[in-house]
C-alpha cells in the first residue's frame, strides 16, 4: 500500500475549535431559511424558529443527530448500475464545471451562447475521456426556454453519455422532471433511490441564507436518495470574515445547518460537504477560483469535511481566464493538484473559464490531462518489490540498460500515467514536423477528432421515447411546440 | 474655512465615519452655507474617493468606508438642509434591487450606498425583488430610473423581464434601467436593451450620472 500524499492545513485544535464555533454559528446566531417545509422540520425537531425574521437557531444536539445518521461513504453508478464513483476516504473523482452560460467557441476565437448541438458534443467528449468519473449538466442551451433550461440539460446528458450527472435545478419544479428522467434512464424510482445516477448541487447563498429553491432541493433529494452536494461559497471580506480560516468557519456552519435541514427530510439520507469559496478579489469585486487563496480555502474545507467524517467536494481545476492560454492551464492544474492532495472526493471544475461562467470543449480535453496526472499523483508511490531497487541495479548494471528488463515492461505503464496526444513530450525535430502546434491548436484537433470518432452508447429506444414524451411537455408549457434539432 | 472644507474631505477619504459625523454637526451651528460644506466638502472628498478607486490607489473596502463615512455626513446635514431655503439639487430618483431568484445583497448594497454617496434619492427594495414590484415602486416614487442586479447566471434572465414588463406598461420611455452583476455586461445589456451597464459601483455612480444628464 502506498501512502495518498495529502496536505494538512490544521492541528487537530484548529479543526475542533472551527467545528466548535461553527455550531456555536448556527446556534447563536442562527440560519435564514426560505423554506416553509425546511422551517416546519426545523420548528418540529426543536429548534428555535423566529418566523417572522425567518431566521432558526439550530441546537448543537440537533447537529450532532445528523451527524451520526450521515453516509461517510456514497456510491454513485452508471446508467448500467455499475459503480463509477466510490466518494468517500481520500478517493477522488473528476467531472466537468456546471452550468455555464457561455461557450468559448475556438473558431470564432470569442464566447457565445451555447445551443444543443454544443451541449450534445460536450456529453460525448466527456464520455469518450475516461478520467472524468462522471459528466456535469456543464452548459445551459440557449435555443430553449429558460424556464426548462435546467431540464433540458439533463435531457441531452442522458441521451450522450452513460456516465452519472452532476447537475442542479434552477427552479423549484424542476426536480421532479429531472427526477423522472433520470428514473426512465435506469428502469425506476427505485432503482434510481438503490443506485443513484446523479448528484444535485444544493446552493446556500452567504453569509448563512437558505433560499426557497436551495431548500426544496435539499429536501427533495434527501426523500428520492439522490446524493444532495452542499455548494456553500463564502466569499472572503465580502459575504464571509477576510480570513481565511474565518471563511472556512463559516462555510462549516453553512454545510452543518444543510446537513440538519436534509437529515430532518430523512435520516441516512446521502450528502456531500462542500463548496465553491472564494478569496474576494478587493480590487475587482471578483471571485477568482484561480486565487491560490481560494484553493487554501478549498483544500482546508475538505480537512474539516473529513475530520467530521463526510464525503467532501470543491469546485477546483478551472480557471479565471477568459479564454484558453496559459493562466487558465496554470490555474486549472494548481486547483487540480492541490485538490488531489487534499483528497476530495468530488471535484467539479475541468473546463470551465472566467469564474465559472464559460465552457471550453478545447479546455476540456486539456484539462482532462491534468485531471489524469492529478490522479496518478494521488495514487502516490509505491513500492513494488522487496527489495526496492537493489537486485534491478545489479541487473540493469549488467546490461548496460533497464529498458530489456521484464520488470520494466511489467510495471511501467502502471508507474506512469500516459498523457493523450495533447501533451507535447516529442523532440524539438518530431514537434516541428507535426507542423509546430501549441497546446491549444493540437486541443482543438483532439476535439473534433474525439467528437467524430465516439459514438456514445445509444439509450434505450422505449426510454429515449419517454424522455422526449417528459421535455417536449415541459417545453410546451413555455411556448415550444417542437424541440431543437428534432426531427 | 478652507480648512475645515478640507478636513470634511479628507474624513470621507479616510473613510472616517465618525469624524465626517462630528465636522457635519460642527457645520450645524456655524452660520457656514450647508450646501457649500457639502459640495466643497464632503462631496469633493467622494469624489476623491472615486478617481482613488479608478486608479487603483484604493479597494474595496477603503471605498465602502468612504461611502458609509459620507451617508453618516448626510444624515445629519440632510434634515437641517431640508428645513432651510438651501435646496441640495437631487441627481435623480433610483430605485435599486436585487432580482427574484437571488439574495445576494453585497454587490447592490454597494451600488446603492455609492449612488446615494453622490447625490441620488435611492429606494432599496432588498434582495429577491419581483418583476412587478420594482415597475410599481418605481412608478409610485416617480423614479427616473431602475438598477437591477444579479449575481447568477440563472437569475440575471429576470432582468430582462423587468424591461419585457416596463415595455407591456407602456413605462419603457418614463424610466430607465441600469444592470448589473457578475454574470452580466455591456453585451448583455445590449442584448435586453436595457440603458447601461457597470461593473462596479463607482462606474454605476457616472452611468447614473450619464443616464441622468447630469454627467
Amino acid at each position: 500500500m502506498s501512502v495518498t500524499p495529502r496536505i494538512s492545513w490544521f492541528t487537530e485544535e484548529d479543526r475542533k475549535q472551527i467545528v466548535d464555533e461553527a455550531i456555536r454559528i448556527i446556534q447563536e446566531i442562527g440560519v435564514f431559511v426560505e423554506n416553509e417545509e425546511a422551517l416546519g422540520l426545523l420548528d418540529g425537531a426543536g429548534a428555535l424558529v423566529d418566523r417572522k425574521k425567518g431566521r432558526v437557531f439550530i441546537k448543537s444536539s440537533l447537529v450532532e443527530r445528523a451527524l451520526e445518521t450521515v453516509p461517510k461513504r456514497i456510491v454513485v453508478y452508471d446508467r448500467h448500475g455499475e459503480p463509477v464513483m466510490d466518494l468517500g476516504g481520500d478517493r477522488i473523482h473528476f467531472n466537468p464545471g456546471s452550468a455555464a452560460l457561455r461557450i468559448y467557441d475556438y473558431g470564432q476565437g470569442k464566447a457565445r451562447t451555447p445551443e444543443t448541438a454544443d451541449l450534445r458534443k460536450f456529453a460525448t467528449l466527456i464520455d469518450a475521456l475516461p478520467n472524468y468519473a462522471a459528466q456535469s449538466t456543464g452548459l445551459v442551451s440557449g435555443d430553449v426556454p429558460e424556464e426548462v433550461a435546467d431540464r433540458y440539460r439533463l435531457y441531452i446528458a442522458l441521451q450522450h453519455s452513460t456516465k452519472p450527472v452532476v447537475t442542479g435545478t434552477f427552479k423549484v419544479d424542476a426536480f421532479r422532471v429531472m427526477h423522472e428522467m433520470l428514473a426512465t434512464v435506469v428502469g425506476d424510482q427505485d432503482a434510481l433511490k438503490e443506485k443513484p445516477m446523479a448528484v444535485f448541487d444544493c446552493c446556500p447563498s452567504p453569509p448563512l441564507m437558505w433560499s426557497d429553491l436551495t431548500c426544496q432541493a435539499l429536501i427533495d433529494c434527501a426523500r428520492t436518495g439522490i446524493p444532495a452536494e452542499l455548494v456553500s461559497m463564502p466569499l472572503t471580506g465580502a459575504t464571509a470574515p477576510v480570513t481565511l480560516a474565518g471563511a472556512v468557519t463559516q462555510h462549516c456552519a453553512e454545510n452543518l445547518s444543510g446537513i440538519v435541514i436534509h437529515q430532518l427530510a430523512s435520516q441516512g439520507a446521502p450528502i456531500i460537504y462542500g463548496g465553491s469559496p472564494a478569496c474576494f478579489d478587493m480590487r475587482k469585486g471578483t471571485t477568482p477560483m484561480g486565487a491560490v487563496e481560494t484553493m487554501m480555502i478549498d483544500g482546508a474545507n475538505a480537512e474539516i469535511g473529513k475530520h467530521l467524517g463526510l464525503v467532501t467536494h470543491a469546485y477546483m481545476g478551472l480557471s479565471d481566464s477568459k479564454l484558453v492560454d496559459y493562466q487558465a492551464g496554470m490555474e486549472s492544474a494548481m486547483g487540480a493538484v492541490v485538490a488531489a492532495a487534499s483528497g476530495i472526493n468530488n471535484i467539479s471544475g475541468p473546463g470551465m473559464l472566467d469564474f465559472e461562467s464559460c465552457q471550453s470543449l478545447e479546455k476540456l480535453v486539456l484539462d482532462h490531462e491534468i485531471c489524469g496526472m492529478a490522479l496518478r499523483l494521488s495514487a502516490g508511490i509505491e513500492l513494488r518489490d522487496h527489495p526496492v531497487a537493489l537486485p534491478l541495479i545489479a541487473q540493469g548494471l549488467e546490461k548496460k540498460e533497464f529498458l530489456s528488463l521484464p520488470h520494466t515492461t511489467q510495471w511501467y505503464r502502471e508507474e506512469a500515467y500516459f498523457p493523450d496526444s495533447v501533451i507535447d513530450r516529442a523532440t524539438l525535430e518530431e514537434w516541428e514536423l507535426r507542423g509546430g502546434k501549441d497546446a491549444v491548436m493540437r486541443a482543438a484537433e483532439r476535439v473534433e477528432k474525439l467528437s467524430a470518432d465516439h459514438t456514445p452508447e445509444p439509450l434505450d429506444e422505449q426510454s429515449v421515447a419517454h424522455l422526449n414524451e417528459l421535455m417536449e411537455r415541459e417545453a410546451a408549457r413555455y411556448g415550444m411546440e417542437k424541440l431543437p434539432g428534432a426531427t | 474655512m478652507e480648512a475645515f472644507l478640507d478636513n470634511c474631505a479628507k474624513a470621507i477619504v479616510a473613510g472616517d465615519g465618525g469624524g465626517a459625523e462630528r465636522l457635519a454637526g460642527e457645520a450645524l451651528g456655524s452660520g457656514l452655507s450647508l450646501l457649500q460644506v457639502i459640495e466643497e466638502g464632503f462631496v469633493r472628498g467622494i469624489r476623491e474617493v472615486g478617481r482613488l478607486w479608478e486608479e487603483g490607489e484604493i479597494f474595496l473596502p477603503e471605498l465602502v468606508m468612504g461611502a458609509e463615512a459620507m451617508k453618516k455626513a448626510m444624515t445629519v446635514l440632510q434634515p437641517a438642509l431640508e428645513g432651510s431655503d438651501e435646496a441640495q439639487e437631487s441627481l435623480g430618483r433610483i430605485v435599486i434591487g436585487t432580482i427574484e431568484g437571488d439574495i445576494h445583497d453585497i454587490g447592490k448594497t454597494l451600488v446603492a450606498t455609492m449612488l446615494s454617496a453622490n447625490g441620488f434619492e435611492v429606494t432599496d427594495l432588498g434582495t429577491d425583488v419581483p418583476v412587478a414590484r420594482f415597475i410599481d415602486e418605481a412608478e409610485a416614487r416617480n423614479a427616473d430610473c431602475i438598477a437591477i442586479s444579479a449575481l447568477l447566471t440563472t437569475t440575471m434572465n429576470g432582468q430582462k423581464r423587468v424591461i419585457d414588463e416596463l415595455v407591456k406598461r407602456s413605462m419603457r420611455d418614463k424610466v430607465k434601467v441600469m444592470v448589473g452583476g457578475a454574470p452580466c455586461n455591456e453585451a448583455w445589456a445590449k442584448e435586453i436593451d436595457a440603458d447601461g451597464y457597470a461593473g462596479d459601483a463607482v462606474s454605476a455612480v457616472a452611468l447614473a450620472k450619464g443616464l441622468a444628464g447630469k454627467a
